[in-house]
């Protein structure tokens, strides 16, 4: 066992733009201080759902005490505290970073900073952490360190001469990274004595020990029986247990003292009273004030979720609430549509978000989805003084009682190589954005500065971002507040009557060419029926756009005689099979995939 | 009951066809036919089963045996079975293979019904889809079956090919109708995967030529005294096709030969397709089954139904009361009556049909005849 000495803890991070290769860092560094032999690793350690794996994202912060024997002699307790790896999760991101006392920052030795490594240094920096950068990658043959150590000198403008040059994936000189971290992090701070002062950084449920807070001790000591509060939410409870984090298990230990990293149970039933960013102090002998920083995150964008079997909505439910008891974030109230029945209004931190709750859903609680149109939180002035904030379009009110509506923007940072800057404010432009500024971080690189409406960026941003690019740029992005626009509902008419599921809100000008898009897609999507159904878009009760989908004229099998006829029964029960996963709206018959298809407007 | 024959060789295959057919060399041929005589001979079936309406060769090509070939073909199911003495013994024929002494020997063998893949009487089209004939080549088999004294004789066309146009079409039905067949097959083209024209980019007709074909079809066929009897065929009166009019109205069926499909005792089954498989267990019948399929009452109930309705008589109330005790009001009342009312279906008396749109658009009717 480690000596616990608070000089010789180090609680660190480490941050990087996607792909640079925080995770297989992360995975030498817990395998070099021989907690795991290479055969118990499995690839990528931390990242330890499925999706994460699979996306080479990090989407719950994980933690993991390590000892590291120095080249000093002594033995360190490191403290690795990973974070979330995406905007959606800024404010995890933020929380986890004020447990650390430093950060490792990892930069690819081929592509040099990017937007986000940008972003996740000036959030470290505010939080006033030690930054000491790490090159990595160098075994490509594209690599090229001296280059890269120039820009982040000049960009950052931190020290990076002496900058470990590695390779992670080869584990290569990765005992350099060790050593800085001893020597460039600072030892935590802190009074063993003082009041019980810590940061809850994360929290998860376990059906045995109820909520596990996940928590750096800033000052005092916490022990089982200590009587615990959550100063913002109020919640009380005792701990029953406290210890450290081993790689993929939860160790016990006596008490958990000032500087140090790990867990605390007492039976707290709901995820919800641990909120990230909250402070737990000893309520019979209670620190002065909270740590600073605490904001309930609210969910930024809204969807339906409804089962494709309409059968199986209780297990929607249940999932949807399994889903919760470890995902204070997630937002859901039931909602009832014309079109699919019943259902949720969902709430997500962003579309990342959103997307990982669906695939969690289908995939864990094997649920088959119908998913609306995802927007945001629109703030609408009614002429009589109510605000309402409108998370499903379907209850904007009448026009004649709007004063005026707002949406919700984003500063969004892109940084891409010059000859894409074109193509890259076109989109912007496109996406209605608001040019802010252009800084060259190197003579064949800029950083973007926009302003434009979540709203624009929710769907497939990203994606248009990539494409038009070569992937080459990258982005980060703020929310910034709200602003007033011109906004409006545009509603889908199939065979005459309004889908409401369709429905969306638009900015005015886009409505146009937005609803002949949907109007061709649903086109696409819609099967031939018996008689000819027109598809409408419209705004205010006004058709702006039309297809039409023709009447079926030939469905008939030329040929069936004494070998054709299991196959005939075959190919009419597939064709009986699909129309019972259709949704039925007035006489017209609309497969499930077309409500998903105005996700997918821009593809082409 | 009746009596189908597979045989799976062919010259060559055609760009569209995805039956059960190559070609072969003559010892392949021999033992094939060898071993149809042994499965036949140890069918576990014989004269109890009642009698024989109807023997039907298909193929592949059939043609492509002697007449000799054919009498011993005929003469093991003749030792076997009971054949009634007016059945229909239908085979079927490529031109390009029939000779008149081929032809003599179907005779003798006991064949009645000749049935002539024509398809079209434009050569682009011919080479196109592949076949092995031109157009006065299948003028020539025809006049030859003629003068051989078949006086029941079908032709096979298609609609839909790429290339086609409405007028070139429409000559081939003049044409065929000027040779005065009994029966006319005119089967709008199906690309079926696995088939060459599957791969293919195909000069297709457009939706509004394809269904002006169809309409042209009724047309001139009924024009040339020809009535519609199902939703490919027409026959001149009396010349409607028993064979398949039985596989419509649920007659059991037994069928002999690679791949072939049987319908007995509310029961249907297929003959394994892998030829190697097919000789070594031929005098074992029971061994040569796959898929097989015992069919429930609602089964048969559907199966009525939806083969029932390909037929421009369409189903029988009665006859539905009769086979399964049930009306067909109870079990199907409130589908006919909204295909109805969608002019899809029609009624008069005791049947029930398809009205001609209906026939457009069997699949969406017959879908709905499924009771689960």
């Amino acid at each position: 066992m480690a000596d616990s000495k608070q000089e010789n803890i180090r609680n660190f991070c480490i941050i990087a733009h996607i792909d640079h290769g925080k995770s297989t860092l992360a995975d030498r560094i817990i395998e070099r201080t021989g907690l795991l032999t290479e055969r118990e690793m499995q690839s990528q350690v931390l990242d330890n759902m499925d999706l994460e794996r699979e996306r080479g994202i990090t989407i719950k912060a994980q933690t993991v005490r390590i000892i590291y024997k120095a080249r000093d002699g002594e033995e360190y307790i490191f403290n690795l505290i990973d974070t979330p790896g995406h905007v959606d999760f800024n404010y995890e991101v933020s929380r986890s970073l004020a447990a650390c006392d430093g950060a490792v920052l990892v930069v690819d030795a081929a592509q040099g900073i990017e937007a986000q490594t940008l972003g996740n240094v000036y959030l470290a920096l505010d939080h006033d952490l030690d930054v000491f950068p790490v090159i990595n990658k160098i075994d490509l043959p594209s690599a090229d360190p001296e280059r890269v150590v120039e820009e982040i000198e000049d960009v950052i403008g931190i020290e990076a001469q002496d900058a470990p040059r590695i390779s992670a994936k080869r584990g290569l000189n990765i005992d350099d990274v060790l050593e800085q971290i001893v020597e460039k992090i600072p030892a935590p701070r802190g009074d063993s004595s003082a009041p019980l002062k810590a940061l809850i950084f994360d929290s998860l449920y376990d059906s045995y020990k109820g909520v596990i807070i996940f928590c750096r001790i800033m000052d005092g000591t916490v022990k089982k029986g200590t009587p615990l509060l959550m100063m913002a939410t109020g919640a009380k409870a005792d701990a029953v247990e406290v210890g450290y984090f081993g790689p993929g298990q939860f160790i016990p230990c006596q008490e958990l003292t000032a500087g140090m990293v790990g867990y605390i149970t007492g039976s707290i039933k709901n995820v919800a009273d641990t909120r990230v960013g909250d402070t737990v102090t000893n309520r019979e002998n209670p620190c002065d004030e909270p740590l600073p920083g605490y904001k309930k995150v609210n969910p930024m964008v809204y969807c339906g979720m409804y089962p494709a079997d309409s059968a199986r909505y209780a297990d929607l439910r249940d999932a949807l609430e399994k889903l919760q008891l470890n995902d204070a974030s997630l937002f859901f109230e039931p909602e009832t549509s014309l079109a699919l029945g019943f259902g949720f209004r969902c709430g997500f931190l962003g579309l990342l978000h959103m997307e990982i709750i669906q695939e969690r859903l289908e995939r864990e609680y094997n649920l088959d989805l119908v998913t609306t149109a995802p927007g945001v939180i629109y703030r609408v002035h009614k002429t009589n003084g109510d605000i309402v904030e409108l998370t499903n379009p379907s209850n904007l009110p009448d026009p004649t009682e709007i004063d005026f509506m707002e949406e919700p923007m984003v500063k969004a940072e892109i940084m891409v190589t010059t000859e894409y800057i074109g193509p890259i404010m076109d989109l912007c432009q496109e996406r209605r954005g608001e040019y802010q500024g252009m800084e060259y971080i190197e003579t064949t690189r800029a950083l973007l500065t926009y302003h434009l409406p979540l709203n624009e960026i929710i769907y497939d941003f990203f994606d248009a971002l990539k494409s038009r690019s070569r992937g080459y740029a990258s982005f980060d992005y703020e929310i910034l507040g709200y602003q007033t626009s011109r906004l409006v509902k545009l509603d889908i008419l199939i065979n005459h009557e309004e889908v409401d599921a369709l429905s969306f809100i638009v900015f005015a000008d886009s409505a146009y060419e937005r609803g002949r898009r949907m109007c061709e897609r649903l086109k696409g999507e819609i099967p031939r029926h018996l008689f000819e159904i027109p598809i409408q878009a419209a705004v205010g009760g006004k058709i702006i756009a039309r297809e039409t989908v023709k009447a079926m004229r030939k469905d008939v099998l030329a040929k069936c005689y004494g070998g054709d006829i299991s196959r005939k029964r075959k190919l009419l029960e597939k064709q009986k099979e699909g129309k019972k996963r259709m949704r039925q709206i007035g006489n017209v018959e609309i497969p499930q995939k077309a409500f998903m298809s105005v996700l997918k407007l821009d593809e082409e | 009951m009746e009596i189908y024959v597979h045989i799976p060789f062919c010259l060559r295959k055609c760009r569209y066809c995805d039956f059960l057919s190559f070609p072969c060399g003559g010892e392949e041929k021999r033992r094939y036919l060898s071993a149809l005589g042994r499965e036949i001979a140890g069918c576990g079936r014989g004269r109890g089963e009642g009698a024989v309406t109807s023997i039907y060769f298909g193929g592949g090509t059939p043609s492509l045996l002697s007449g000799e070939e054919m009498k011993d073909l005929t003469e093991s199911l003749k030792r076997q079975f009971f054949l009634a003495p007016e059945a229909e013994i239908t085979m079927e024929a490529n031109p390009g293979t029939l000779t008149a002494s081929h032809l003599a020997g179907y005779r003798e063998a006991g064949v009645n019904r000749i049935s002539i893949g024509c398809q079209s009487v434009h050569e682009a089209e011919l080479s196109l889809l592949g076949r092995i004939h031109r157009y006065e080549d299948f003028q020539e088999s025809y006049r030859l079956a003629r003068e051989e004294g078949f006086d029941n004789v079908n032709i096979d066309l298609m609609y839909g090919l790429p290339g086609q146009t409405i007028d070139s079409w429409r000559q081939s039905l003049e044409a065929v109708c000027a040779l005065s067949p009994e029966h006319i097959s005119a089967y709008s083209l199906i690309v079926e995967e696995g088939t060459p024209f599957a791969d293919m980019d195909l000069d297709l007709p457009d939706e509004e030529a394809e269904r002006q074909m169809a309409a042209d079809t009724v047309e001139i066929l009924t024009g040339h005294g020809y009535a519609r009897y199902e939703i490919s065929n027409y026959a001149r009166p009396g010349f409607a096709c028993r064979h398949n009019i039985g596989y419509w109205d649920g007659t059991p069926y037994l069928s002999f030969g690679l791949g072939a499909s049987s319908y007995m005792d509310h029961t249907r089954w297929r003959n394994t397709r892998s030829m190697a498989n097919y000789l070594k267990n031929v005098s074992v019948p029971a061994c040569l089954r796959r898929d097989v399929e015992i069919l429930t009452v609602e089964n048969r109930m559907e199966e009525y139904m939806f083969l029932g309705l390909r037929m421009t008589a369409g189903v029988s109330q009665s006859e539905f009361a009769k086979r399964f005790g049930r009306s067909m009001n109870e079990v199907y009342g409130r589908k006919i009556e909204h295909f109805v009312r969608e002019k899809l279906l029609t009624n008069s008396g005791d049947r029930v049909f398809l009205t001609e749109r209906g026939m457009d658009l069997a699949n969406v009717v017959m879908a709905e005849f499924l009771l689960h």
